[in-house]
């Protein structure tokens, strides 16, 4: 039997585990299983452990093993050890990762419940900002330079006034 | 307010007036909600954590809901402290663990607790007795809509509220309502009833939640899922699940006293047998007979007008309780004894359970002595 994770080697460690009454079967060869503490139970992934055999693995194979959350800093490495995300930002950092991760742990993939009002107004206000942009080409492209100016200004207004929301 | 003042006054959930109350404990529900632009409790930097308090804890204390709360910092509050607001459900072991950095915020009635900074930013939850999970609910949605008035908090359109740990992401809801089973245990039929509700995406759980064990035939019944079902409709069947629970339970209790009469009588003659001669008691033990005397007093055996003395003793002698009510820290002997001490007192009074006119032995059931 191959192992799992490095599809090359024989594996050696057979893992079982029941998960939401499915069973759940990971084969590993030795140097895999070292590498990711299975012989060491207290080294053992603590996502995994929390979220399921293999969260960490999905989390690193979507966002790439060297890569940062720019809001945070946070790294795939220390959402393995603690299963826990760093900011709000990390759901766009290792987004592709997390979607599968979140597509197997929940009942769908999209929010279908409350949102916050303050969101609606935001949503408002990203739409009026593509408006105004897409004004403020066509006023340039049309040499009004006088209205592209008055764009200019309302975008920055708005801007602003999202930066304080 | 004081935590002196929430200590001695027993939480209004406690009450068992709702809805359902001799099966349904209490209804829950919590909400998890983080700040937009703020690293999460669990991976901020310490002064980051200080700033996103002093940021969360005016706007909570302000809440027309926390008139004349009790609000602190978890460094102010005592291991004793902090145990004894677990054991009321108020906050969650992991919040008792933190220190400065953290706090919690609790209304007067003690139905609605506010944790800041636990695993996330914000862990609200309200409370109540017996089956009412829609209005916990309302509750609950009113003070979290007035609070992103005030707080930005992290929304994605697709992913609804954003969480610390995914499991929790989209509603960052968790509903759920705590359960006594007893007559499923005794007649064997619960762990069949906890994997037909795993199959349905929802959890069971012990007294104190995740990695809990069920003492007392207590459990939790909880929502698993949060991304991809309204509110409400996580609300309506986790509703369902613990209607078709209660009318189960009342089912095996009617089987228990037509066909099982004699166990029945043991169990709940034993447990006031113990309960009010013993003189050194574990809080399992407790836990455990004073699920029996509940069960007596629901089929009848005792008067009802009993009942809040053992609903009082659920809560009173667990182990922080225990300690806070004698001022001082005890052994782990000391306070079996303190607790076995406080048990008789309470129940000196209270009458033996009246089995009726000669209840019929069951099949192959022991013989009844005689008097002697």
């Amino acid at each position: 039997m191959i192992c799992d994770l490095c599809k090359t080697s024989e594996a050696s460690v057979f893992l079982t585990e029941i998960v939401e009454g499915k069973m759940k079967k990971v084969n590993l060869c030795d140097s895999c299983s070292k590498a990711r503490g299975v012989d060491d139970p207290t080294g053992f992934a603590l996502a995994d452990l929390l979220l399921g055999l293999g969260a960490a693995q999905e989390i690193e194979r979507g966002s790439g093993s060297a890569q940062r959350c720019p809001g945070c800093g946070f790294s795939h490495a220390d959402f393995k050890k603690t299963g826990r995300l760093g900011c709000a930002q990390c759901y766009e950092t290792f987004g592709e990762g997390l979607n599968s991760l979140l597509k197997a742990m929940h009942k769908g993939t999209h929010h279908t419940g409350k949102v916050p009002s303050r969101i609606a107004r935001q949503l408002e206000r990203d739409s009026a900002f593509k408006n105004l942009q897409r004004d403020l080409l066509k006023a340039v492209a049309e040499e009004n330079y006088e209205s592209a100016a008055q764009i200019r200004d309302q975008l920055r207004q708005l801007e602003t006034s999202q930066d304080t929301a | 307010m004081k935590i002196e003042t929430v200590l001695a006054h027993p939480s209004d959930w406690l009450r068992g007036d709702g809805p359902h109350h001799q099966i349904v404990i209490s209804s829950r529900v919590r909400f998890a909600r983080n700040l937009r632009t703020r690293a999460f409790p669990g991976w901020a930097k310490k002064a980051e954590r200080s700033q996103i308090l002093e940021e969360i804890k005016p706007r909570v204390d302000e809440l027309p809901e926390m008139q004349d709360a009790f609000s602190e910092y978890m460094q102010e509050l005592t291991a004793l402290d902090k145990q004894v607001l677990v054991e009321r459900h108020l906050i969650s072991r992991e919040q008792a663990a933190k220190n400065a950095g953290s706090a919690v915020v609790i209304n007067r009635k003690q139905t609605l607790s506010i944790m800041i900074n636990e695993e996330d930013h914000l862990r609200m939850q309200a409370l109540r007795s017996g089956l009412q999970l829609k209005n916990v609910f309302k509750l609950l949605d009113k003070v979290d809509s007035a609070l992103e008035q005030k707080l930005d908090f992290a929304f994605h359109p697709r992913l609804g509220y954003l969480t610390a740990c995914p499991t929790n992401v989209g509603t960052g809801m968790r509903a759920s309502a705590m359960v006594h089973l007893p007559a499923l245990v005794l007649s064997e039929q619960i762990n069949q009833i906890i994997q037909a509700v795993n199959k349905i995406g929802l959890a069971v759980r012990g007294l104190y939640g995740e990695g809990t064990e069920a003492m007392g035939n207590l459990f939790q019944v909880s929502n698993q899922t949060t991304l991809g079902e309204k509110e409400d409709e996580i609300i309506t069947r986790l509703n369902q699940v613990i209607e078709k629970l209660i009318e189960h339970e009342q089912n095996a209790r009617q089987l228990l006293l037509q066909k099982r009469l004699g166990t029945l009588l043991d169990q709940i003659g034993r447990a006031f047998g113990i309960l009010t001669h013993a003189h050194s008691m574990t809080s399992k033990e407790a836990l455990n007979l004073l699920s029996f005397m509940k069960l007596g007093v629901d089929l009848g055996f005792f008067p009802d007008d009993h009942r809040p003395v053992i609903d009082e003793l659920f809560m009173e002698t667990q182990p922080a309780h225990l300690q806070k009510s004698s001022q001082q820290k005890l052994q782990v002997e000391e306070r079996d004894a303190l607790r076995a001490g406080i048990i008789r007192e309470k129940l000196k009074t209270f009458p033996e359970p009246d089995i009726g006119p000669n209840p019929e032995p069951e099949d192959g059931g022991s013989e009844k002595p005689d008097d002697e």
